[in-house]
């Protein structure tokens, strides 16, 4: 039948194409619906298009100091426009690239919002599609506003990423609710295009779920360069107005307003649970509306499997994308290994960066594990002062006992790329003399990554 | 070269097997993954594979005999070629780099303490491979765990972090509990041959139970706790869903309806379920019931996973399965290992209430008897009713008096009112 598939794949984004992609692998038949571009949230309106206009952010910044690495390059003048249609063309390219995997791979592309029905049946349109051995449930999340507080998305003074990443021309103050990642990163962006950015965060310091010195250092930075944090600010009420908004705060037990061209919201994401037959298969959420699965992701229904951001935090692309490839061997029968969600690395990539794995210093009390906290300054690092990029530290948490890396926490220019070291690490459980015993490139910002392990060992060199 | 089969440790515990049955006769051709022998562990009937490709040149020990773990057993190589130690059954290989378990021996060659080393662990400080985790490696030198009888849960069986946990202070995953379900199949009983005794050496696992169930009544402060209960509405309940199975359904038995019970009380009362780990108390969240089975000459716990997310169906199926399995030893160790609670019932033979032996590193077991009719007291008269004594033995070190008796009282009540276990 041509409407049968061994796997059906609801969602093209990263979990849900990768699972496609690794079924196609593992001999299955596999089909994927897609309603709108392949490659989801990640590839079309998030990771992928903000990582373009960081890009710009960066090489605004790095010319207005261009003359002290002695290039003379005049006056900066910033076009968001034009870094805008660039980030579309990444955008674009990768997307293409999807579609390319896809046909290589064999794999059926419907185009269409789909419905679960049940006896394993997704309906698109009026057409059925069956599928024989899976359905995989992998529909993403949106942005969501505040609508308790009047701060409904509106598209034009009240913006979610979605509308920050098609822009043409930057507002000339933007106030920004909520700085986690996507927040910090928009902050970024748009302080480098010349907005005046205010970045308000209800939890006590920006970056929460980063270590504390992290969420510090990247203040300072911010500060430094005109970004206004106002953290563990509530804001009690929202004015908004045709061409401008403006927000009633507390924080610190003082009121204040802060008035801005626009408000970007960037204050959790909503999961795309509804009109998608859940129900009627009788498929569980859980308390906090995420599709509810077991350890092998299998919802309450059998036959029906739910990865990516609807199977629960973190949401995060890279964890999708491995529950992807573990259902898709699951269902062809594999036993993979289990997902040590412990060891989800965790990015932001403003400027400077942060990245970490495993627990913070904080978690690490609060547990009252016994550690040590290896540090290592990027400004005692020789590859980090010949490119002027020293702010930021690695920091290494390390059990007393038995040395294993607790957690890992990365400030700094590529610290994207500089986890992985220890995420490896962690995975094959290196203590911090395996880390140590790996010759490091010199030099490299990467040598910072060993200094700190040795300084969890008391043993650090060039401090 | 030819390649040499050792003795593989085929569970966690095994120290020797006895290699029961070759399956390959000297030139059969093998390939990797085929099975050459059938050997006999401290547990069961396990399969010894061929790790390379070519002819079973040479077998090295008969049938029957017992075989110390990383001895070789037998070559395979290219068809007429030469091995080694042609004859009598090679020692135990020292050292050598070779596929497969090997015995760790220090060399014996003068091998001086490593003397100015600047690195503590990472250097391995046996020749031996074994693969492991370097956090692995170092909690288990802690823990005096070897690593050689550790089954790995890593990717191609590497020892990770939670085997060594799971290894706890013994080296070994959970075992039999201490009572058994069935009568021996075949009673042995002593022939009157004129000879006032007669010595019969131990098998693999009577040696295992000697060494186990010495090393948990010795340092484990056991005591017990004894209920009684009333089963009649269990037993109008078990009728009732086995009339509704009809014939094909397979039946429910007491034993199902208590495993379940059990189950659902240790969701409730986490504090019982529970792993004693010598520096920690490791509490379940997952509820897996090892159930003792009788078997020829020994018992085993076959284990009972998520039993308090089975149906009584499925515990029933489950439970059948793995007993009849485990009659025949074919159970895998993964199947008898991790328990977190246990259950022992020795009600098919009569025993009116007993007492059972805790199996490490779990913090209980409930030892259950016969269901018998008894006349209770009922308002003023007096009435017939099948009761149940059943008697929870408890780590003292894991569970206090009150808190096994809070867990009993939850068990008492579903079991006297098994609707409760449908909430």
């Amino acid at each position: 039948m041509a409407n049968s598939f061994d796997v059906i794949v609801l969602g093209g984004g990263p979990a849900g194409y990768v699972c496609a992609i690794r079924c196609a692998q593992l001999g299955l038949t596999a089909a994927v619906v897609e309603q709108e571009k392949l490659g989801g949230v990640c590839v079309n309106i998030g990771c992928i298009p903000t990582k373009a206009l960081l890009h710009s952010a960066y090489v605004a910044n790095l010319l207005r100091e261009a003359k002290e690495f002695g290039i003379e390059a005049g006056d900066v003048k910033t076009d968001y426009g034009v870094a805008m249609k660039r980030s579309r063309r990444v955008s674009d390219q990768n997307s293409k690239g999807v579609e390319f995997l896809m046909k290589k791979n064999k794999i059926t592309v419907v185009k269409g919002s789909g419905v679960l029905q049940p006896g394993k049946k997704v309906k698109v349109g009026s057409d059925v599609y069956e599928a024989k051995k899976a359905v995989v449930i992998a529909t993403g999340s949106r942005v969501k506003g505040i609508p308790q507080i009047g701060l409904e998305i509106n598209k034009t003074t009240v913006i979610s990423s979605d509308e920050a990443l098609l822009m043409e021309r930057v507002p000339a103050s933007l106030a920004i609710i909520g700085a986690g990642a996507v927040g910090m990163e928009f902050a970024d962006i748009f302080n480098a295009f010349g907005v005046k950015v205010t970045v308000i965060e209800a939890l006590p310091r920006i970056l929460p779920l980063e270590d504390a010195e992290a969420s510090e250092t990247l203040s300072k930075s911010y500060r430094k360069r005109g970004i206004e944090v106002i953290a563990g600010a509530k804001v009690t009420k929202a004015n908004v107005a045709k061409d401008k908004v403006t927000l009633d705060i507390e924080a610190g037990g003082e009121k204040k307003q802060v008035t801005a061209a626009a408000v970007l919201m960037a204050a959790g994401r909503a999961v795309n649970t509804e009109n998608i037959g859940l129900k009627e298969c009788g498929i569980q959420l859980t308390d906090r509306g995420f599709i509810k699965v077991d350890k092998n992701l299998q919802t309450s229904t059998p036959g029906y499997y739910a990865i990516g951001d609807v199977a629960g935090p973190p949401m995060l692309a890279h964890k999708g994308s491995r529950e992807g490839v573990v259902v898709a061997e699951i269902v062809a029968g594999q036993k993979p290994h289990p997902i040590k969600y412990d060891n989800v690395p965790s990015v932001t990539y403003c400027h400077p960066e942060v990245a970490s794995i495993g627990m913070t210093e904080d978690q690490c009390k609060e547990k009252k594990l016994d550690y040590v906290a290896g540090k290592f300054p990027f400004s005692a690092n020789g590859r980090a002062r010949g490119t002027g990029e020293t702010e930021g530290f690695v920091k290494i948490l390390r059990d007393k006992k038995y040395g294993e890396i607790l957690g890992a926490h990365i400030v700094g220019a590529h610290a994207s790329e500089m986890i992985h070291e220890l995420t490896v690490a962690r995975e094959n459980e290196y203590t911090v003399e395996e880390v140590d015993l790996a010759i490091h490139a010199h030099p490299t910002m990467s040598e910072a990554v060993a200094e700190a392990a040795l300084d969890s060992l008391g043993r650090v060199i060039h401090v | 070269m030819a390649t040499k089969v050792h003795m593989e440790a085929l569970s966690p515990t095994m120290e020797e097997g006895r290699l029961v049955k070759w399956t390959k006769k000297e030139g059969d051709p093998v390939k990797s993954g085929e099975t050459l022998a059938e050997v006999e562990t401290d547990k069961a009937v396990m399969e010894l594979v061929a790790r390379a490709d070519g002819q079973l040149l040479k077998v090295m020990v008969p049938e029957g005999t017992t075989v110390p773990v990383g001895n070789v057993v037998a070559y395979i190589g290219k068809a007429g070629e030469k091995v080694d130690g042609d004859g009598a059954s090679a020692p135990a290989e020292k050292g050598s780099g070779e596929k497969g378990v090997v015995r760790s021996e220090p060399p014996k060659e003068s091998r001086q303490p490593a003397v100015a080393s600047s690195v503590p662990v990472a250097v391995a400080a046996d020749a031996t491979r074994v693969k492991a985790s370097p956090l692995a490696k170092r909690l288990a030198k802690d823990a005096g765990v070897d690593l050689k009888l550790v089954q790995g849960s890593g990717p191609g069986g590497r020892v990770v972090k939670r085997d060594v946990e799971g290894a706890g202070s013994n080296a070994s995953a959970p075992e039999p509990a201490a009572t058994a379900t069935r009568p021996l199949p075949t009673p042995h009983v002593p022939v009157r041959s004129g000879q006032p005794y007669e010595d019969v050496p131990l098998t693999q696992i009577r040696k295992t139970i000697a060494k186990r169930l010495a090393l948990s009544i010795g340092p484990i402060p056991h005591f017990f706790l004894t209920t009684e209960i009333d089963m009649e509405r269990a037993a109008e309940a078990r009728d009732a869903l086995n009339k509704q199975l009809g014939e094909a359904g397979g039946k429910i038995s007491f034993n199902d309806i208590i495993i379940k019970a059990v189950a659902l009380a240790l969701v409730q009362h986490r504090a019982c379920n529970a792993w004693f780990q010598e520096d920690h108390i490791r509490y379940w969240n997952e509820v897996h019931i090892g159930m003792a089975v009788a078997i020829e000459d020994g018992l085993i716990t076959p284990v009972i996973r998520n039993a308090d997310m089975k149906s009584l169906r499925e515990i029933g199926a489950e439970s059948r399965e793995l007993a009849g399995r485990a009659r025949n030893r074919r159970l895998k160790p993964e199947e008898y290992t991790g328990a977190t609670f246990s259950v022992s019932n020795l009600g098919m033979f009569d025993i009116d209430q007993f007492t059972a032996v805790i199996n490490p590193p779990e913090a209980g077991i409930v030892a259950i008897g016969s269901i018998v009719p008894k006349a209770v007291p009922e308002g003023n008269g007096v009435m017939v009713r099948r009761r149940l004594r059943l008697t929870m033995s408890c780590d003292h070190r894991v569970i206090d008096g009150a808190t096994g008796a809070a867990f009993l009282k939850t068990l008492k009540q579903m079991l006297e009112n098994p609707l409760a276990m449908l909430l």
